[in-house]
């Protein structure tokens, strides 16, 4: 692998524009709040600071590992040494949380909680960010960022089973619901998935019909674009009353599971929201298969249905995975309102959070949506990238 | 034999093509020609039945076009158009395969057939066979093209405008390349194109239209002779008549015993090349010498010139 270097003069003291910025933000965040104790977990926290927060010595070599990471994010050095910098960085900085979490707890308390503070996500992000801009930097190909994002994973894995970060508030809570965590996680899953397949399986052959037809394709899109803009809390509201009507006379729908509240509704407005961009990008898909290619296709005896499989659909099939990559990372995340209707799934844990004024429960909920949405972006990213045609400059 | 009788495509009140009639002979190149809007591509789309036409008919051998399902008939025509057309996502070796495949031949005639056509059009098969089309430079694109079309041995192939995107040295090329597979092959061509020049390079017969119309069908010595109407006049061009009758003879054909100084022209070169060489180099009278460097005789000026008179 080669780095590429820019072509501006190397000066002894090049400095990277992004690198500073990055450094500025990590230098305010290291004044702030490291961690959160507080006596319970619904009385205001008490900020502590780094220093605060862990036992002399290790406070000390996380501020030099600090200095030392916006040292290397200012000056310009490979970019796969800033890389593994920014990795570093963030891996130390969530064993020094666990590590706030044991030294502020105090021995046998199961009452109080030790959340991490402003300033560490605030320095996660930093270096997040930092590594995010190296990997674009370094222009990785699909199969190595997915590796990368099975690295992160795997090390996250390892964290949590080593009991590094057992004793902080977010875990807490998950040992304290352990069962109903997996649970609802698998529930979130299902409908995510459920709602994802269900829209690819109607959605495809709608978008093919849109294509064909000028007279569906204007209404059709309308109709989507329009559910699209109820707001997701209406419409899961909206369902309760049809649904449940049809639980009630439509005989055998309530054995399939079909009820005015619960999963059903909540399965409707996912497969409902995910229509539009599976649709519309399977329009847009077919679209942009060269005008020529088709002819050439009709011209040379392919029936409609060979035309179809062997030329339109693997050319526009980038685009319409393009649309489910959407509608996976908008559905891992909407997910989370079927709680509402009880639906299940990890927006259980934000709304109980949250009637509660239980923070940490509510990051139980998030925590692992947003973890969810991002791998599902970055694999599907991947994946469009693989599928789509190798774009190699002529002449 | 491809015959064409009273062909008419209209759109409601709008007739595009209106009873054309014109017939191919074997193995010949038939070039039709006209400007945008004269119908040349719809009379094209309707010989493998891309348009239905509005009435008339189209036999191929004898069998009426109706009998088949279109699907079929295509696969029996060679079909190549302008910007080649190959499907992006398949390399050059599946995008010639295409037609064989449909057809179901056996997997190892097809890799035979691919391979062999890949060295016919000078595109080494070790090498071009496994590249996508986006990997090859626009005259490599249309070559593979063409060898797309002729995969499966059609005895009739369509072409529009297939040199339409390439540059002129490239055209020149793939046109002579072209002349040499039909010889090969034996394949009957109709060719559509907007180009006189290219018309009377290639053509055995050129068939002019106009707003839907056959204006003249004959040979391209006729066309330039005896235009059939201003229009066909006006599309060869007034001035170029003379220099075009010359372009359709070689230097072979008026070769004469005796000595000539300076460089020499090769026997295959048209008349009007070898003029336009004694011009430049202020010459009366060329050697002729062929490729093996064997010296035919000379070829003068006055001959030629005697040559770009209307016929009679």
């Amino acid at each position: 692998m080669t780095t590429v270097e820019t072509a501006s003069p190397r000066l002894p003291l090049a400095v990277d524009k992004l690198g500073v910025l990055i450094a500025a933000v990590a230098a305010v965040a290291a004044f702030m709040p490291f961690a959160a104790f507080r006596a319970n977990r619904i009385v205001l926290g008490e900020a502590k600071g780094i220093f605060a927060a862990l036992p002399g010595w290790e406070a000390t070599l996380l501020v030099l590992v600090l200095l030392a990471g916006m040292a290397i994010a200012i000056t310009k050095v490979p970019t796969l040494w800033r890389l593994a910098t920014s990795l570093v960085v963030v891996a130390l900085l969530f064993v020094a949380v666990g590590q706030a979490g044991t030294y502020l707890t105090p021995p046998g308390d199961r009452i109080a909680r030790v959340s991490p503070g402003g300033g560490f996500w605030l320095l996660v992000f930093a270096f997040a960010l930092l590594a995010a801009d190296a990997i674009t930097r370094l222009k990785l190909k699909p199969w190595r960022r997915i590796a990368v994002l099975a690295a992160v994973a795997a090390f996250f894995a390892i964290l949590l089973a080593s009991g590094t970060l057992n004793d902080l508030s977010i875990l807490r809570e998950y040992f304290n619901r352990g069962e109903t965590f997996w649970r609802e996680a698998q529930t979130h899953l299902e409908l995510a998935l459920g709602s994802l397949v269900a829209a690819t399986v109607a959605g495809i052959p709608i978008g093919i019909l849109c294509y064909r037809s000028d007279a569906l394709r204007a209404p059709v899109l309308n109709v989507l674009n329009a559910i699209q803009t109820i707001p997701s809390i209406a419409l899961f509201g909206l369902l309760i009353a049809p649904l449940a009507w049809v639980a009630a006379n439509v005989p055998g729908a309530a054995l399939l599971g079909v009820a005015g509240v619960g999963a059903a509704p909540a399965m409707v407005a996912l497969f409902a929201y995910s229509l539009l961009p599976v649709v519309a990008n399977t329009v847009v898909g077919l679209q942009g298969v060269p005008p020529a290619a088709d002819d050439a296709a009709r011209g040379m005896g392919m029936t409609d249905w060979q035309r179809l499989v062997q030329v339109q659909f693997p050319l526009a099939f980038p685009v319409i995975l393009t649309g489910i990559r959407i509608v996976l990372v908008q559905n891992i995340g909407l997910a989370t309102i079927a709680a509402l209707i009880g639906g299940g799934g990890f927006g259980v844990f934000v709304f109980q959070g949250v009637t509660q004024t239980a923070m940490d429960l509510v990051l139980l909920g998030a925590v692992p949506t947003v973890a969810l949405a991002f791998a599902a972006a970055v694999v599907l990213d991947a994946a469009v990238e693989l599928v789509s045609p190798r774009e190699i400059p002529r002449d | 034999m491809i015959e064409i009788e009273a062909l008419t495509k209209d759109y409601l009140a709008l007739t595009v093509v209106d009873h054309v009639s014109l017939t191919v002979a074997d193995g010949e190149i038939a070039v039709v020609v006209g400007t945008s809007g004269s119908g040349k591509t719809t009379l094209l789309r309707m010989i493998n039945r891309l348009i239905e036409p509005t009435s008339g008919s189209v036999r191929i051998d004898g069998e009426d076009t109706r009998a088949l399902p279109a699907f079929e008939l295509r696969r029996r025509i060679g079909y190549a158009i302008q910007g080649h057309g190959l499907f992006p996502h398949r390399t050059v070796g599946q995008n010639i395969a295409t037609v064989p495949s449909l057809l179901g031949w056996d997997r190892a005639r097809i890799d035979r057939r691919v391979d062999e056509l890949l060295e016919l059009f000078q595109l080494p098969p070790g090498e071009f066979r496994d590249r996508m089309p986006s990997e090859l430079s626009g005259g490599q694109q249309q070559r593979v093209g063409v060898a797309r079309a002729l995969a499966a041995e059609p005895k009739l192939l369509l072409m529009d405008e297939p040199f339409g995107a390439l540059d002129p040295i490239i055209r020149a090329k793939a046109q002579s390349d072209l002349l040499a597979i039909q010889k090969r092959f034996g394949t009957t061509i109709v060719l559509v194109t907007h180009d006189m020049e290219e018309a009377i390079h290639l053509g055995d017969r050129i068939a002019v239209m106009d707003k839907g119309q056959l204006l003249q069908y004959a040979p391209p010595a006729e066309i330039i002779a005896r235009p059939a109407t201003p229009f066909v006049a006006e599309l060869i061009g007034t001035g170029e008549r003379p220099f075009r009758l010359l372009s359709l003879t070689r230097v072979r054909e008026l070769v004469e015993p005796g000595p000539a100084q300076g460089a020499p022209i090769s026997p295959d070169a048209t008349l009007r090349d070898a003029y336009a060489e004694m011009l430049w180099t202020g010459r009366d009278i060329l050697p002729v010498v062929d490729a093996t460097g064997a010296s035919l005789g000379r070829i003068r000026r006055d001959d030629i010139a005697h040559r770009a008179e209307r016929p009679q």
